[in-house]
């Protein structure tokens, strides 16, 4: 059915409250046929807007009312595999509020609150996101690190099922580490990705930041903690594998311009990289960026490392939505950090700057920076 | 296949055991007597963490720890422990370019199948295809052969005093085993464990189980799997030659998760490929039980055949 007859329908059965309860019972929301996605509001209004964070679309665009009901309706064209995070704007009598789609049980949550997720034909949900019951969990647990830099840093530590002392691991360091454990459900991806033998066994240090917009931001404060107070640390607590292929640095936006940072600082130390939607500004011409004074150490660190780009790390993985404004950035960086030798992987997604896409980037990045035991192991 | 391995009387090959064990169920269907002698090498240092296997048998039980006895042996003879490396380091590399060709050849293979080409040379161009991947299969498990020989022949691992010893135990500890049950895990290092201390001629007439990465090890020819890998496409390789204790037979372990079973165009070239070797999948639960070499009877293994189905074995 087109969807211009699929939106007749719905307007038809307005006023016959049995045949309107039967359409949106049998309908998901948003409306999805083929590469067109309808939006639904019911409910009286002044105005109804979807806001999304489309970069590329208007972020926001008018719903119209269907004569003489309370009906709302706006339909796009978005390609399929692709994921949109949004809210629904109500305007009365002056006022504004935003909600999430009640129609649209889909939801992702972020530090901020939740969003209403659109997710187009194609796209699904990875299954070794969710729990799986014959997945060995690993444990987590808080240790606290001495620094020089900061007195000292709580971290949240990943230890893997069946982990043993006797035994020695790769490390990965999680910037925004509560984020990452909270919205990407990262412990149970790891349980699931190291159980399907994906990836190795890793110890993970999940790290955070009291002031995260100032330390991420190509600090040397931070790079410092991150390789000599806090590495120096878990290599004494844990058993870890002394060589750069065995350690890596993650993060998502300013987290993956701190990874970035922390390798360029320290060269030959973080064999593996992977930098999720990378606050990368930089400048062509002159020091002012359009993004803010937020971001003028980080044009200044990009642009010198533009300049004279070298090898620091092994392999390096970059990703990044094609619907964040960030993607001109990423795109950027790629050719820099290839032509300097190392393996470099860039994946694009439908998706935009949010954590189920760091989440759903993950089996992708980490299985081509740690090659699990898949072809070698049988149980 | 070692020169002193034999095929083995019975030999029953299971599907995985870690969520449904039928290993003791198999050991009471053959009446098998005495203790039974454990191989959970696989496991590397998880070895001896075989409490559930062990319970699993009511407790008659002896593990054989090859994997502990080979960390110390290498601990002992140093010499032939840098000398072990080293022959390893060269199987990896000769490894690394098989693969290398074969990925091209595999790619070949499906240029060619999914092109358009006259009916009267179709099948003559796809066989050639099959038998280029087929020659380097043979390639690489002759050259791993002659590197494996060439070691005996220099280092004679059998005749060295800290494996003689072990083996001096170990042909004790079997001395009232009537059957050995042989774990999953780490395939090559289970390969490894087993050869190092030439365990298939100290099997005899017993009894042998094996299972997952067991069953592969004990097979003529060891073949890595996996159609639906994180990364790739997921190109089956020849790892070497197995213990040859059963021959004849292919074995894919865990074809719940690792096999495209449904795909009739895949299917078909794995068969192909390996024979006159018949390829078996082996889900949980399943067993193929072998006496004097020859399958005997089989149960819940899928049998991949040539045209492209996956059948009842």
């Amino acid at each position: 059915m087109s969807t211009a007859r699929l939106i007749d329908e719905l307007i038809n059965a307005w006023g016959d409250a049995p045949k309107l309860r039967g359409f949106l019972n049998a309908h998901t929301f948003p409306l999805v046929q083929d590469s067109h996605v309808t939006f639904v509001w019911i409910g009286q209004a002044d105005a109804v807007n979807v806001r999304h964070w489309v970069y590329g679309l208007e972020s926001s665009t008018t719903l119209t009312r269907a004569p003489n009901t309370d009906l709302w309706h706006l339909t796009l064209e978005i390609p399929g595999n692709s994921r949109v995070e949004y809210k629904f704007e109500i305007l009365r009598e002056g006022r504004a509020e935003w909600i999430e789609d009640p129609l649209n049980p889909n939801r992702a949550r972020d530090p901020f609150g939740a969003n209403s997720v659109l997710q187009s034909a194609g796209y699904v949900s990875p299954d070794w996101t969710q729990p799986d019951d014959l997945a060995r969990p690993g444990v987590l647990e808080r240790i606290r690190v001495p620094s020089r830099t900061y007195g000292h840093r709580m971290v949240q530590v990943y230890l893997p099922a069946r982990y043993r002392k006797t035994r020695r691991y790769p490390l990965l360091v999680v910037h925004d580490g509560s984020d990452f454990l909270n919205y990407t459900g990262m412990k149970t991806v790891l349980d699931n990705l190291i159980h399907r033998l994906e990836i190795p066994e890793l110890v993970v240090a999940f790290t955070d930041s009291p002031d995260r917009l100032r330390e991420y931001a190509a600090d040397e404060g931070h790079a410092g903690y991150v390789t000599n107070d806090l590495l120096p640390y878990m290599s004494a607590k844990f058993p870890l594998i002394d060589e750069p292929r065995a350690r890596c640095l993650l993060g998502a936006s300013f987290g993956a311009v701190a990874s970035f940072s922390t390798a360029v600082r320290h060269p030959g130390v973080w064999g593996r990289l992977l930098l999720q939607s990378g606050s990368f500004a930089f400048t062509d011409i002159g020091r002012r960026n359009r993004r803010g004074p937020l971001f003028d150490r980080i044009v200044e660190f990009v642009n010198a490392y533009r300049e004279k780009p070298t090898a620091m790390s092994q392999r390096v993985f970059v990703t990044c939505g094609v619907y964040e404004s960030l993607i001109y950035e990423n795109r950027s960086l790629v050719p820099l950090l290839d032509a300097t030798g190392m393996q470099v992987k860039f994946v694009e997604a439908r998706d935009g700057h949010n954590w189920q896409n760091w989440r759903d980037r993950l089996r992708e990045g980490l299985s081509w920076l740690f090659p699990g035991p898949l072809m070698f192991v049988y149980e | 296949m070692s020169a002193d391995a034999t095929p083995t009387r019975t030999a029953v090959l299971l599907g995985a055991q870690r969520f449904q064990p039928t290993l003791a169920a198999a050991v009471k269907e053959t009446g098998v007597k005495g203790r039974i002698a454990l191989v959970t090498a696989g496991w590397q240092e998880r070895e001896d963490e075989d409490e559930e296997l062990v319970q699993h048998l009511d407790g008659n039980t002896v593990n054989l720890m090859l994997y502990k006895r080979g960390e110390q042996l290498f601990r002992e003879d140093r010499e032939f422990a840098l000398a072990h490396k080293e022959r390893q380091n060269l199987l990896r590399s000769l490894q690394d370019v098989y693969r290398l060709r074969l990925e091209r050849a595999l790619d070949a293979e499906a240029v060619v199948r999914l092109s358009k080409q006259p009916e009267s040379i179709r099948h003559e161009v796809e066989q050639a295809c099959i038998d280029a991947i087929r020659d380097l299969d043979a390639w690489h498990l002759y050259q791993c052969a002659k590197v494996r020989a060439e070691f005996n022949e220099k280092w004679k691992p059998l005749q060295r005093p800290a494996i003689a010893r072990h083996r001096g135990d170990l042909i004790e500890c079997l001395s009232d085993c009537g059957a050995i049950a042989i774990a999953g895990g780490h395939v090559a290092v289970l390969v490894n464990r087993l050869l190092l201390f030439g365990l298939e001629t100290l099997i005899g007439a017993r009894t042998l189980f094996a299972w997952s990465a067991g069953a592969m090890a004990v097979s003529q020819r060891v073949v890595l799997f996996h159609d639906d890998p994180p990364q790739g496409q997921g190109a089956s390789e020849v790892l070497d030659a197995g213990l040859g204790l059963v021959t004849n037979l292919v074995v894919f372990p865990e074809p719940e998760t690792r096999l495209k079973l449904d795909d009739g165009v895949h299917v078909g070239l794995m068969a192909r490929r390996f024979a006159p070797s018949r390829c078996i999948a082996l889900p949980a639960r399943a067993s193929v039980v072998l006496h004097d070499g020859k399958v005997a009877r089989t149960s819940g293994a899928v049998h991949l055949s040539h045209a492209g189905d996956s059948l009842p074995s």
